[in-house]
């Protein structure tokens, strides 16, 4: 029986109702939210169903997203079911105030690195995370550089001339 | 096709005196040891972004620095001469940096490749962590313009080191012969 996405749709929304909100399919990617209490719980089900089988982490990361007040910051993680070669998009939003999310390294050891880049770039706190500490840039540094606070160019120039790159 | 070598190297420093059986050779033991340096630069093995992909392609077959005597790349600073600076230099890699270069035996010289290692380049605008030029971190003996440079002219950079290096006294001895001109 192949994983198709509607039969993944079909397990967790049984599982979990209602608190998956909705689920997208952008480029074919299945895609779904959760609350973040629920991160934990969502990925050791996907983890250990036996028809589900998403046990390899490919990737954390976080969005910004400045508009969305109260859930100002987007966890990223996307999944792969290395068998079937299936791969899905899981997101949690948080609080830019109290950015605390549960952290993922007791299921996958390979989450430690990235949810340390996630913190470095955009102050995700992983709770219960062995060792979160910068790891790309420099300790001192006392901001997160990726978040969208920052203005991108100095208006107020006047030695630089941009006609070349059509700003 | 008949090829004319123009740069065909400059002859060994001094005067050859021809005697029956043999000759003498009278040069300046300063000039001799310069000619010796720079014809034998061993290049640490240093790349911290794409400019590194030019340096590689400088020393593989098709542009082959070996023929100018930097076939020698080293994986330790301890044998290396001259550190050749490919790629951006982060905040987090400049305290590296300087280590690398501190352990490098003298004479060492160090080649700034490409606009990151020379200004910051695209960096240079709105960044958070690249360091805008190596030699706010270690002294540069040579720049070279692009992004990359082409492979030919990093080798041009390199005989310019050579050029620079015969033509005169190199830094650590001018720093010998007068202490108060150190930095
Ligand atoms: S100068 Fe250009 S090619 Fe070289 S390291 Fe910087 S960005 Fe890369």
């Amino acid at each position: 029986m192949s994983l198709t996405n509607e039969y993944i749709k079909q397990r967790l929304s049984e599982k979990f109702g209602d608190q998956i909100p909705g689920y997208e399919e952008p480029a074919g990617m299945l895609t779904f939210e959760a609350p973040k209490e629920m991160n934990l719980k969502v990925l050791n089900f996907l983890y250990d169903e036996t028809d589900l089988q998403f046990r390899f982490l490919t990737d954390i990361c976080a969005v910004h997203y400045p508009g969305q007040t109260g859930r100002e910051l987007a966890v990223v993680y996307h999944l792969h079911n290395l068998e079937k070669n299936v791969r899905i998009r899981f997101k949690v939003f948080t609080g830019i105030e109290q950015p605390d999310v549960y952290t993922a390294t007791g299921l996958f050891s390979s989450a430690n690195w990235m949810e340390r880049e996630t913190y470095d770039f955009f102050g995700v706190n992983f709770v219960g995370h062995p060792n979160l500490k910068r790891i790309l840039n420099v300790d001192e540094m006392d901001y997160f550089p990726l978040r969208k606070e920052y203005p991108l160019e100095d208006q107020t120039r006047t030695d630089k001339d941009d006609d070349m790159f059509g700003r | 096709m008949e090829v004319t070598p123009t740069h065909t190297g400059d002859p060994f420093p001094g005067e050859i005196h021809h005697t029956p059986g043999g000759g003498i050779l009278v040069s300046k033991m300063d000039q001799v040891i310069n000619w010796a340096r720079s014809n034998s630069l061993w290049p640490l093995v240093f790349g911290t972004s794409c400019c590194a992909i030019e340096m590689m392609s400088a020393a593989s077959a098709k542009y082959d620095w070996s023929r100018f005597g930097f076939e020698v790349a080293r994986a330790t600073p301890r044998q290396a001469d001259v550190i050749i600076i490919a790629g951006t230099i982060v905040n987090k890699m400049a305290p590296v940096l300087k280590r690398l270069y501190d352990q490098m035996a003298d004479p060492k010289y160090v080649v700034a490749m490409g606009a990151c290692a020379t200004s910051g380049g695209p960096f240079f605008y709105n960044t958070y962590s690249v360091v805008k030029g190596a030699d706010h971190v270690i002294p540069v003996d040579v720049y070279i313009a692009g992004c990359p440079p082409r492979p030919e002219a990093l080798i041009h950079a390199l005989i310019t080191l050579q050029e620079k290096i015969k033509s005169g006294m190199t830094r650590e001895q001018i720093k010998m012969e007068k202490p108060e001109n150190s930095f």
